[in-house]
């Protein structure tokens, strides 16, 4: 077993879209969310979005690490990068995402800032080992799936004594926005939840149970091969149609209901729940993101360097803030695919491969653009 | 920047803090540091450099099952 070309099998995508394509009901919608980007991009890069039935609709969540960043954190990181004698080390991704006054970590770089990608959150460890007389600074971003290796790190950092690293935090916990998703004041209509893959081979599936209890919303963990979606989809029609709406796990190679206990209890250990934190296009939300704990707050960036945020508004035209919260699509902005494109993103959406809008362009855009002509 | 791949364990350091996975041919340094009782040859889910979960072989041919018998129920023609 690979895990991997068994879960792309062809032939038994197009019997499970035959088996979907039977047992939906032909006179009612079926509105699923997609939280988690991964599957944005499974759905959009294996054509999965046209298999799925007329009556199949699925509506992309705010599951983009990328996507969710504000733009005043971003301009948070270059205001630190821009020090003298700091080496600002992140993600590459996050190094086009449009910042204020037509800035990224990019351009900051080009003007001088010292900005470095980082594969992993220990390559910036090494960073801070080599360049000793330098401040290493970790942008970290992420769902529940980052921050326990940024935990290893900060407790790695500590063990050796190492006083150069530090890290600018902006992990964000994804049952807090499902919440504010399902809590907004104009809710989309949703009848059921593609719950992630990866979160939830750390947070186990019990934190989605309230979900389907509280809001009686079917939610279906579904791995990140097309087959897994597929099925989880299926999955999600079994219940809509049975009236029913619970916690299933079609991802159990991977996820059981508990989750990582040490990456839970190293999380715990290292960081400490946020009053409040702003996402784009959620906005301010209490509890839906991690700061460093009291007793690492001497590697807390924020401190060290007495940053604060402000709160920029998104280019005036970008329909980001919509589409994560599930009422627009890509295509319903003006700029999709003209001005804003994956080589220059003007919203967070487009950067990533898992953004809504760049999984748009790059796998769906031509075949939307062949049916509408 | 979630995507993330299977990976095959293919060298475990003492510490077992670190090891070496193949991924499609690819090998990488992995950190270990958030599982337990990694064993040579596991498959793992590796993002960010960090193993985050161990892959279950028979739960996933169960998956891989439930696939087929789904198949086999939607097409009782078929050749
Ligand atoms: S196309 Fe670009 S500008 Fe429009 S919503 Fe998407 S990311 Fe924002």
């Amino acid at each position: 077993m690979k895990y991997v070309s068994e879960f792309r099998d062809p032939q038994l995508a197009q019997q499970l879209a035959q088996a979907m394509a039977n047992e939906v009901h032909p006179d009612r919608l079926y509105r699923f969310m997609e939280f988690c980007g991964g599957h944005t991009h499974a759905l959009a890069r294996y054509g999965v979005l046209d298999l799925l039935p007329s009556q199949v609709q699925m509506i992309h969540g705010p599951g983009c690490p990328v996507c969710v960043l504000p733009i005043g954190r971003i301009d948070m990181a270059i205001e630190v990068a821009r020090r003298p004698g700091v080496i600002l080390a992140s993600y590459g991704d996050t190094l086009r995402i449009p910042a204020s006054k037509g800035l990224s970590l990019m351009g900051a770089r080009a003007q001088g800032a010292d900005v470095r990608v980082v594969y992993s959150v220990d390559d910036a460890l090494q960073l801070a080992r080599t360049w000793p007389d330098r401040e290493v600074v970790f942008l970290a971003i992420g769902f529940e799936t980052t921050t326990p290796p940024t935990a290893v790190a900060i407790q790695t950092a500590r063990r050796e004594g190492l006083r150069n690293f530090s890290v600018l935090c902006n992990h964000v916990l994804t049952p807090a926005a499902m919440h504010a998703i399902l809590d907004q004041p104009e809710p989309v209509a949703l009848d059921g939840l593609v719950g992630p893959a990866h979160v939830s081979t750390i947070i186990g599936s019990r934190p989605y149970e309230v979900f389907a209890s509280d809001y009686h919303l079917p939610v279906v963990i579904a791995g990140f091969e097309p087959l897994d979606v597929m099925q989880a989809v299926l999955m999600l029609i079994r219940q809509v149609n049975e009236g029913r709406a619970e916690v299933e796990n079609e991802f159990t190679r991977a996820v059981n209901r508990e989750g990582n206990a040490r990456a839970i209890a190293l999380t715990d250990e290292v960081f400490a729940l946020r009053d409040q934190f702003e996402w784009r296009g959620l906005g301010s939300m209490p509890h839906s993101a991690l700061r460093l704990g009291d007793r690492y707050a001497d590697m807390d960036a924020e401190l060290r360097f007495a940053l604060s945020t402000r709160v920029v508004p998104d280019h005036p035209r970008c329909e980001c803030g919509p589409i994560l919260r599930g009422h627009k699509r890509p295509q319903d902005c003006v700029l999709f695919g003209t001005i804003c494109t994956p080589d220059q993103p003007t919203g967070a959406c487009m950067v990533s491969s898992e953004g809504a809008c760049a999984a748009h362009y790059r796998y769906g855009r031509h075949q939307a653009d062949e049916v509408a002509a | 920047m979630c995507l993330a791949l299977p990976a095959r364990v293919i060298d475990i350091d003492a510490t077992r803090q670190h090891g070496t996975v193949d991924m499609g041919g690819v090998r990488k340094q992995v950190s270990l540091a958030l599982l337990d009782e990694v064993q040579l040859d596991d498959y793992v889910i590796v993002h960010v450099g960090y193993a985050l979960t161990r892959l279950d072989q028979d739960e996933a041919r169960q998956t891989l099952a439930l696939f087929a018998q789904m198949a086999a129920d939607e097409q009782p023609s078929a050749p």
